[in-house]
Order: C-alpha cells, then sequence, then structure tokens
C-alpha cells in the first residue's frame, strides 16, 4: 500500500518535475514565464492532436508503429510549446514587452487552445469516434520494462512507470549539472542576475534568453504531454490538468531554483496532491471526507508560500530568486 | 572606432532607441491599429474553422453583446465587474507592485459576503446583514492583499509569486467551504443564498432594475471616476507613482515607503473585496471556486493595456468583454468550444502588447560607415 501510495505519488509528480525544470531553466535567464500553464496546455494538446491524427491514419489500430506512435506526437509536443516559447521570447525579449502581462496572456491563450481543440478536435477534423481516446498511442507512452511487476514493491516504485517518467528525471540532473558545471551555464546565470554585466562580458544575453525560455517551454511542454498520453492513459478531457502548470511554477520556488531538488519535490507535491486518498487506509481512525481533502490540496501552495518566506528572510545568496527576474534588458537602458 | 566596428564587422543592420516624443494622438492610433490588425487575424482564424463569411461572423458576434436587452446589460455587467476588479490592481500596478493576486483576493471577498448571508440570514434583521456582508468582504479582500504587502515592506519578498500563490490558497478555502456549506451534501454546490428574504442581497427593486445588474455598473461607475481622481489628484495617488517611478527617490524625498506599499495594497484587496461583493451579494447570491472566473487575471492585461488610466479601462474592458461574448457566441452557434474566446481574447493582448514597442522605441537603420 505504501508502494501504491509512491507510486502514484510520482506518476502525479512527473508533470510538475517537467514544468518545473523548464520554468527554471526560463527563470535562470530572468524570464519570469507565468505562460507555462498554457505552455503545458499547449504541448498536451499538440501532442494529442498528432496521436490523434495517426491513430485516425491507420487503417488498422493493431497494426500501429512504435516508433511512430511515440515520435509524432513528441515532436508535435515539442513543436507546439516551442511556438509559445518563441511568442513569449519574441514579445519580451525583443519587443521588450511587460513579462507577467505576456506570461499570462500565454496562459490564458493555451489554455483556450487546448480546452479548445480538446472540446472541438473531433469536429473539426470530420472523424467518426465519440471521444478523443488514444489508447493505441498511449499504450507506447505507458509501457514500462515486462519483468517490473514481477519484483514486488521494488519494482513498483522505481520501474513501472514510461519512459517519459525517466526522461524527466534525465533532464533534471542533466539541467542541475549544466547550470552549475558549464561555462555556458554560468553564462545563463549570469544573463538572469545582471544582463547588464553579463552583457559587458560579451555574453550576447538576446541569444541566451531566447535560447532558454524555447528549450525550457519545450521541456514544460512534454509535462503536458506525458500527463495526457500516460498519466491519463490517452484520454483527453478539457480542465482535467487543472492547476498543475501553477503547482509547477510553485515547485520552482520551493526547490529554490534547483532542478535536482525538484526531483524530490516534484514526489512531495505529487503525494500532497493524492495524500487525501490514502489518509483513510494509513490512519483509519482520522475521519476524512471531501472538505479535508481541499484543504490538504492547498499544502503545496501554503508550504511555497512559507518557503518564499523564509528565503526572503534569511537574505541567503544561494535561494534567492535570480537578481533580474521579470524585467526586460534594454542595453541602453542604464 | 570605426576601425573596430569594422574588424568585427558583425554590427547589426538596426539600431533600437528608446524614444520618449511620441505624441499622444499617434500612440493611440498605433494601438488602435494593433486592435485592428488583431481583430483581422482573428477573422482570418474565425473563417478557417467555421467556414462562414467574416461579416456575418461579426454580425453574429454583435448578437451575442446588443442582440436583447438582457445581453446588452450581461455585457455592461461584465465590463462592471471585469472594470472593478482591474480598478483594484491599478494602484498596486502603478507602485509596481506586480498583484497577480486579484482573483484570491475577489474570492475572498466573496466568501466574506457569503459567510454573513449564510451565517447571518435568519438571524439579524436584512439591513444588517447587507451592513455586515459590506464590511466583511471589504476586510476579507483586504486582509488577503496585505498579507504579501507586509512581506514585501519589511523583508522584500517576491511579490508576483506571493500574490500567486495567494490565489491558490483562496481557490481551495473556497472549494472547501462550498462543500461546508453546500446544499445537499456532497454535491458541492451552494443554492441561491435567502432565495425568500433576501437578506445581504445588494439590489435595487426590480421595477427599477429588470436584469438585477444596473446597480453594479453603477456602483463601478462611481468607483472608476473615485479611482481616477485618487491617482491622478491626491497626495496618496502622487505617493504611490513616485515609489513606483523609484523606490530611492521616495525615501530622499521624506515618503515612508513601507507605508505607502502597505497602505496601497489594502487599498487594492478592499476593492478587490468589492468586486466579490458584488459578484456574491450583487449577482450570483451564492460563490464557487470559480466565482472570480478568471477575473483577477485579466484584469492585469484590463489595466496594463489602458496604460493604469481608469478612463481607458472603460474601453478596453469593453473590448475584452466584447470579444469573449462574441466568440461564446460564435461557438454555440457552430457547436465548437466555448474556450474559443480565450484564444481570441489571448491574440488580441499578443497584438496590444506588441504595438508598446512601436511607441516606446523606434528602429534606426545604420549609418553606413565611411570608407577611410
Amino acid at each position: 500500500m505504501v508502494a501504491a501510495f509512491i507510486h502514484r505519488a510520482i506518476m502525479q509528480g512527473i508533470p510538475l518535475l517537467f514544468g518545473a525544470t523548464g520554468e527554471i531553466v526560463t527563470e535562470k535567464s530572468g524570464n519570469l514565464n507565468l505562460g507555462i500553464p498554457g505552455v503545458m496546455y499547449v504541448g498536451g494538446i499538440s501532442g494529442v492532436i498528432g496521436a490523434f491524427l495517426y491513430e485516425n491514419s491507420l487503417a488498422d489500430k493493431s497494426q500501429a508503429n512504435g516508433f511512430l506512435a511515440i515520435m509524432i506526437p513528441m515532436l508535435c509536443c515539442l513543436l507546439g510549446s516551442l511556438i509559445m516559447g518563441l511568442i513569449y521570447s519574441f514579445l519580451t525579449t525583443t519587443l521588450r514587452a511587460n513579462q507577467n502581462v505576456t506570461g499570462l496572456a500565454i496562459t490564458t491563450f493555451g489554455v483556450g487552445l487546448g480546452n479548445f481543440f480538446g472540446g472541438s478536435l473531433i469536429k473539426i477534423v470530420g472523424a467518426d469516434v465519440p471521444s478523443i481516446t488514444l489508447s493505441v498511442t498511449s499504450k507506447f507512452f505507458s509501457a514500462s520494462l515486462p519483468f517490473a511487476s514481477n519484483l514486488g514493491w521494488f519494482g513498483e516504485i522505481f520501474l513501472s512507470y514510461g519512459f517519459l517518467a525517466y526522461l524527466a528525471i534525465i533532464i533534471a540532473i542533466v539541467t542541475s549539472l549544466y547550470l552549475k558545471k558549464t561555462r555556458s551555464g554560468l553564462n545563463l546565470r549570469a544573463v538572469g542576475e545582471n544582463p547588464a554585466t553579463a552583457d559587458a562580458a560579451g555574453i550576447n544575453v538576446t541569444r541566451y534568453k531566447y535560447v532558454s525560455t524555447c528549450v525550457g517551454s519545450m521541456i514544460a511542454g512534454l509535462g503536458g504531454l506525458y500527463y495526457v498520453m500516460d498519466y491519463a492513459n490517452g484520454i483527453w478531457s478539457n480542465n482535467a490538468f487543472g492547476d498543475r502548470g501553477w503547482l509547477a511554477i510553485a515547485l520552482v520556488i520551493f526547490t529554490v531554483w534547483k532542478p535536482n531538488f525538484a526531483i524530490i519535490g516534484s514526489i512531495i507535491f505529487g503525494g500532497l496532491y493524492i495524500v487525501h486518498n490514502y489518509l483513510n487506509q494509513f490512519f483509519p481512525f482520522i475521519p476524512v471526507d471531501m472538505s479535508t481533502q481541499e484543504l490538504i490540496k492547498m499544502a503545496p501552495y501554503v508550504i511555497t508560500v512559507l518557503v518564499l518566506i523564509v528565503n526572503s528572510m534569511r537574505r541567503k545568496r544561494e535561494s534567492q530568486p535570480p537578481e533580474a527576474l521579470g524585467l526586460s534588458y534594454f542595453r541602453e537602458d542604464r | 572606432m570605426a576601425t573596430i566596428t569594422k574588424s568585427t564587422g558583425k554590427e547589426p543592420l538596426f539600431h533600437i532607441v528608446r524614444r520618449t516624443d511620441m505624441p499622444i494622438w499617434k500612440s493611440w492610433l498605433i494601438r488602435i491599429l494593433s486592435v485592428l490588425a488583431s481583430l483581422i487575424v482573428c477573422a482570418v482564424i474565425i473563417v478557417l474553422v467555421t467556414g462562414d463569411n467574416p461579416i456575418q461572423i461579426y454580425a453574429t458576434m454583435f448578437k451575442g453583446s446588443f442582440g436583447s436587452p438582457r445581453r446588452f446589460w450581461a455585457l455592461l455587467q461584465g465590463i462592471a465587474m471585469l472594470l472593478c476588479v482591474s480598478l483594484a490592481l491599478t494602484p498596486a500596478f502603478k507602485m509596481r507592485f506586480w498583484n497577480i493576486g486579484g482573483e484570491g483576493q475577489v474570492l475572498m471577498g466573496g466568501l466574506g459576503a457569503t459567510a454573513c448571508m449564510i451565517l447571518f440570514g435568519n438571524k439579524l434583521p436584512a439591513p444588517v446583514v447587507l451592513l455586515l456582508v459590506i464590511v466583511v468582504s471589504i476586510l476579507c479582500g483586504a486582509i488577503w492583499g496585505l498579507i504579501p504587502a507586509v512581506f514585501k515592506a519589511f523583508w522584500n519578498t517576491n511579490e508576483t509569486l506571493f500574490t500567486l500563490m495567494m490565489n491558490y490558497i483562496a481557490i481551495q478555502i473556497v472549494s472547501y467551504f462550498t462543500y461546508i456549506w453546500s446544499s445537499n451534501k456532497g454535491n458541492n454546490v451552494i443554492n441561491t443564498i435567502n432565495n425568500d428574504t433576501h437578506a445581504g442581497w445588494l439590489e435595487l427593486p426590480s421595477s427599477v432594475d429588470k436584469y438585477g445588474y444596473m446597480l453594479n455598473v453603477l456602483i463601478v461607475a462611481a468607483l472608476t471616476i473615485m479611482m481616477y481622481f485618487y491617482l491622478k489628484y491626491s497626495k496618496q495617488g502622487y505617493e504611490i507613482s513616485v515609489v513606483g517611478e523609484s523606490e530611492n527617490t521616495a525615501k530622499y524625498a521624506g515618503i515612508n515607503v513601507k507605508k505607502v506599499i502597505i497602505r496601497t495594497m489594502i487599498i487594492s484587496g478592499a476593492l478587490c473585496g468589492v468586486a466579490g461583493m458584488l459578484l456574491v451579494s450583487g449577482t450570483d447570491h451564492t460563490i464557487n471556486p470559480d466565482t472570480a472566473g478568471g477575473r483577477g487575471f485579466t484584469a492585469i492585461m484590463v489595466s496594463w493595456l489602458a496604460k493604469f488610466n481608469p478612463l481607458f479601462m472603460v474601453v478596453t474592458s469593453l473590448l475584452i468583454v466584447f470579444m469573449q461574448k462574441g466568440a461564446i457566441e460564435i461557438s454555440t452557434q457552430f457547436g465548437l468550444n466555448s474556450s474559443f474566446s480565450d484564444i481570441i481574447t489571448g491574440i488580441i493582448i499578443f497584438f496590444i502588447i506588441g504595438s508598446e514597442f512601436f511607441i516606446n522605441y523606434k528602429i534606426q537603420k545604420r549609418a553606413k560607415e565611411v570608407e577611410a
């Protein structure tokens, strides 16, 4: 039962991990992309559109090619979220628009886009199916190692996920190493801390902002793809993704802008998201009803606020947001 | 100097400079043009999706807002509510305090109103309940705005992230009470509160106000004018602008920055509380976690697009509410998902955000280097 709980917590945490890693990469360049929830929706729906078109083009669904079934949705997802990242970068970096306004517009637009295509895709394509159920492609996404189920709790906790879950952890570790150990990661952090100094040191601020925002968006978009193709078994329902995008932004603060902490953080947040289902089993003597569930779902946000407060009070240099977070950079403004 | 630039050979072809000299009429011309451009793009997308001709579509959109007196009043109500939240956020934005917690502050205000209506509805006389509703909802909103402000003022806690998180805490608190007070245990719906006594309802007699939106519209109209004068002509409004321009200047001028931050956020939160009260006590007479309906976020864009001028906000919120209502009308007519309106809103905002660049900056072509 504990193993089952951890398993579900990790499943819940993976989209948050993708989102948080993407947002960390973005924020390290000084771009506070509040459009991440929208980007994750777009990532999800782009993957769904790709998978839907692929499945509908098949005459016989049992003939689905595993490679294509994974690559088509994944490339669509990356492309969709890349476009969102480009819109954000173009508006904030090139046109120097306000980041908060742009980000929120991206969220409105992205969530709208997701729900619109989710609700109207069948009508637009003119397909003859009752709902978007991508069970065939989804099977390839959620396929875990064949012997995982034979290994008891060990298999359930460590080996029972689709490949995207492992990809999320790998991306988080690689990002962490990139930011800490490489010259280019150092440059990126410099851009986020003080773009004027970085510029004077010969770092191409615009390029770093563009690349990190776009790469960040693509990573975050994969979170949407994981959610719908693996977690939800290929069934898209509008607004099912819920507030996970905002939770991912909360996770960034919770983990003080460190992707390797985000791995653990995402599991904690994922656990808090579902713990109400298990409280009755763990502690039969505590009465838990629907109302307590709503209060428990508040926990990640409350914890995040506390982390934010404590960090601002301690003024420790390592745990502050990037200094220039949220500010547009214009070379001639000094 | 010329030799250095020539030797690298990578000097960009264009050069961007800030400009401050654009006449007001010209900057508004650019904004209007960008709105027109966005409407054209929207039209193209709508035509691609629906296959109908664009003029027909805009006619449909007009019908969505002006088709009947009820729809027209609903449009006014939509504008009033969005405008109310925008007005609330504006003083904070002018101070460069990014209050993106409007959603939560509205919800807490609404929750305060709901609580008074439910708890005192049958115990106290109706006018007293209404008074309590007004006071408590304003207080709840103000407290929700005050919390991040105190931490910003004393410890410089990042207010964007703080207020953002407070939204979701508020949503969960409202979800909790929706369950506790739900009319039938477990269905999570609070039916119309005090339907028989109308205790705590903010309303005009139905002979004057047929659709029940008039009082809201009048209150928000009054607030708009008050906010305009507060920001433009009062001492406090001036302090807000100075703190927004430069905190250091404000300090040297002897302004107590902490006090201004806290006071302004109390005003901002309190006005959001008013919006929550107008929604709960003035219109819906019930609450759910979606009562604020994303207005806390849309209002940020409304306020920013209007350059923090309360009078222009009437225009920007009209534009956004009109497009949303029109897009919803189109989607019902063509059997599409109603989220279509969010896509349209997003596109319009992208265009207007982008147009600001051409108002604040100009692009100069690089002057030809003189051959040595």
